[in-house]
């Protein structure tokens, strides 16, 4: 205690004050300088055109403002003690490692609290929306995770594969009349395939490059998508989408002649409801899927050698690791689980464009795995929850959104470069299996 | 088959690699025997590393030809890409600085190195997803075969510990377990004493002569450290300036007037007579 009453002391002595009423002042006249044409002027309406209105008093505010804050931000700084940098490092590991050991209790409440939101918000449609589509960015982050996360390589353009699933299912839906169930996998499988093509030509790139090339592709769809008329129609998008049955019963109010629908199924009455609870735990479904899919696959060969890849690419090949195939399947795999999320987006939406797939979702659905913790299961949940609950929490000020998005992401990248929940353990350990013996137990 | 019929594992003949105007390895041939350590040594930017990313693959000679006798088949290490040389021909190699993955566990970094066997146990992935009994019994035997070689590398009890936060002579010692563990028929160890301590290169010459004895593979090493070169090497090969010099018996290198020249320099009278 008395080590840091010290320095307390001597920052509220006069030195402290002069310094700090300095800086401030220097802040404030910079402030000046920007506010008497930003905000200090005005154009009216006036007889004759515009006319230009002075408002001093505005300006004096916003000086102020910006003298107050930066003179109190320095006396903080003077009196806050340096915490160094590696125990700041060491605390949120701490802290990543314990949340990561509650995470099976974390897991199976956040999967209970999924589990129970439409039924605690049955009749509020807005709330189930919005858990929809939380869970839809749930789900892309974990597919982008196996990619990003675990083999290290930068994604940018993966709403690529998420167009791709969504457009395979609208058009093989809508041109050869298969139902969700026979679509799903086929626009997996053509997302995967597109993961393929991509791969082989980039597979040469690391960092900084692959980013940019994926980047590309990523906008080469979309403008393929745009400009391909006769296929795609382009700006006009696809409508008319057929909506998933539930294994055949439709929701519908008034089912076609000698079939069944979904309400008569279980005699109960119509409510427009149905659908979208059932489209929410479809998202939930697919989402596990990929959750157990990341989980399972990091504990195989194949999930190993991408996060060796990542570590060390020189090593892997030393090591008799075929780095072209192992990066292929964890673009193949990535990309599959976007077509999925793609197929449930058509399916859902009823009518897609390729303004749902622009860059900034690449963008978002990136952060969510940046923000959250490279390779993160758990942080992919908790950012995407911020960021996408997050916005739609606060649409009011919509203005706002990119600016509040833009700040997160630097005060992360200031304050925990490797993300919030980055705390990785080992896929096995020597402890556990000597306790089970060479006897083959579990 | 008795101890002395040590074949020829490894020939190199006319082994050149040309970088652009540089000429960093020249008209170089030597065998490297099984159940044997060769040593590559020569003064620093003498081509030895060279010669090791040519043998592994990650260069490609411009002259040369590189051969692998496997007893049963030989392969033709010149033609081949760098992980089918691990892969296919089983060269395991380290290098100079430590590449391990660091942010991995010191098992993982093991299980990593039999990354083809487990991916052929678990059926490419497919049945691996399923957690069939092949793929277990196979990780288990990854496991044992990974506890031995931490147990002879003594890093049993830090196996759940992230192998970038070992100490650097643990390190090194790491790096050697994991190219074991990949079940290489030629092991080639690029420095493996740079760093360690004398008590620490004892330990590594004790291992290394294990290595070669139960194991029964060939050993290539370049090495700096005479202590390490001269106390276990069956064989040593001089290289300067991307020549070889020298070859032969730890013996006859150390009093082959040519290997004295280029690690010492000309003596005065000798440069004086040459003026």
């Amino acid at each position: 205690m008395a080590a840091t009453s010290q320095p307390r002391f001597a920052a509220l002595s006069g030195v402290g004050l002069v310094a700090a009423a300095k800086e401030a002042g220097l802040a404030a006249f910079i402030a000046l300088v920007l506010a008497i044409t930003v905000i200090g002027m005005r154009t009216v309406d006036q007889q004759g055109g515009l006319g230009i209105e002075f408002r001093p008093t505005v300006v004096g505010i916003a000086v102020g403002l910006v003298f107050v804050g930066r003179f109190l931000l320095v006396l903080w700084r003077q009196r806050a003690r340096p915490l160094d940098r590696g125990a700041r490092e060491r605390v949120m590991d701490r802290i990543g490692a314990e949340v990561l050991h509650y995470s099976k209790y974390a897991g199976i409440s956040l999967f209970a609290l999924a589990v129970a939101v439409p039924i605690i918000w049955s009749g509020n449609r807005y709330v189930v929306d919005v858990a929809t589509l939380v869970l839809t960015y749930i789900m892309l982050g974990w597919g982008l995770n196996i990619v990003v996360g675990l083999a290290g390589l930068l994604d940018l353009g993966y709403v690529a594969f998420y167009a791709v699933g969504a457009y395979s299912y609208a058009l093989i839906a809508l041109h050869f009349d298969l139902s969700f169930w026979a679509c799903l996998p086929l626009a997996g499988l053509f997302a995967a395939s597109f993961g393929v093509l991509l791969g082989f030509p980039v597979l040469r790139l690391r960092g900084d490059y692959l980013a940019i090339v994926t980047l590309g592709f990523g906008e080469i769809i979309r403008v393929i998508l745009l400009n391909w008329y006769s296929f795609t129609r382009g700006p006009d998008g696809l409508s008319g989408i057929p909506r998933p049955s539930f294994f055949g019963f439709e929701f519908t109010r008034r089912p076609a002649e000698g079939e069944t629908a979904f309400h008569q199924l279980f005699g109960w009455d119509y409510s427009s409801m149905h659908r979208i609870i059932f489209l929410y735990y479809l998202i939930l479904v697919l989402a596990l899927i990929t959750n157990f899919f990341t989980l399972r696959i990091r504990k195989l060969p194949v999930g190993r050698a991408w996060e060796a890849l990542r570590e060390d690419e020189i090593a892997c090949r030393s090591l008799g690791i075929n780095p072209t195939n192992t990066k292929l399947t964890a673009f193949a795999i990535g990309a599959m689980f976007g077509g999925f999320a793609g197929s449930f987006f058509a399916t859902r939406q009823g009518f897609i464009s390729p303004e749902s797939f622009t860059f900034v979702e690449s963008a978002v659905i990136l952060a969510i795995v940046v923000l959250g913790g490279m390779g993160s299961q758990i942080g992919v949940v908790l950012a995407a929850v911020v960021l996408i609950g997050g916005t739609e929490l606060f649409r009011e000020l919509s203005e706002y959104r990119m600016l509040a998005f833009g700040g997160l992401m630097v005060a992360i990248m200031v304050w925990r470069p490797r993300g919030l929940l980055a705390h990785r353990e080992p896929t096995l350990l020597l402890g556990r299996t000597t306790a089970a013996g060479g006897g083959g137990g579990p | 088959m008795s101890a002395t019929a040590n074949r020829a594992l490894l020939t190199v003949e006319h082994l050149t690699m040309r970088f652009g105007g540089l000429l960093a390895v020249n008209d170089v041939s030597f065998v490297a025997s099984n159940r044997e350590i060769t040593a590559i040594i020569g003064p620093n930017g003498a081509g030895k590393t060279t010669v090791f990313n040519c043998l592994t693959g990650f260069y490609k000679p411009t002259i040369g030809r590189l051969t692998l006798d496997h007893g049963d088949h030989t392969f033709l290490l010149e033609q081949m890409d760098d992980f089918r040389v691990a892969q296919k021909a089983r060269v395991g190699r380290t290098f100079q600085n430590i590449r391990l993955f660091p942010g991995m566990s010191v098992l993982e970094n093991l299980i990593v190195a039999q990354h083809n066997r487990l991916m052929r146990a678990s059926g490419y992935t497919l049945f691996g997803l399923f957690g069939t009994g092949t793929y277990r019994h196979a990780e288990q035997e990854a496991v044992e075969k990974a506890r031995y070689w931490l147990d002879r590398v003594r890093l049993l009890d830090r196996a759940d510990a992230n192998a970038g936060a070992l100490p650097y002579g643990a390190q090194r010692r790491l790096e050697i377990a994991r190219a074991m563990c990949s079940d290489p028929v030629l092991l080639c160890l690029d420095e493996p004493a740079a760093g360690l301590n004398p008590r620490e290169s004892a330990e590594l010459n004790e291992l290394l002569r294990f290595i070669k004895t139960e194991h029964e593979i060939g050993i290539l090493l370049i090495e700096h450290d005479m202590s390490v070169v001269m106390g276990i090497s069956d064989h040593i090969v001089v290289l300067d300036y991307g020549r070889k010099i020298s070859d032969g018996s730890p013996e006859h290198v150390r009093n082959d007037p040519a290997v004295i020249r280029a690690y010492l320099g000309e003596e005065e009278d000798e440069a004086e007579a040459a003026r």
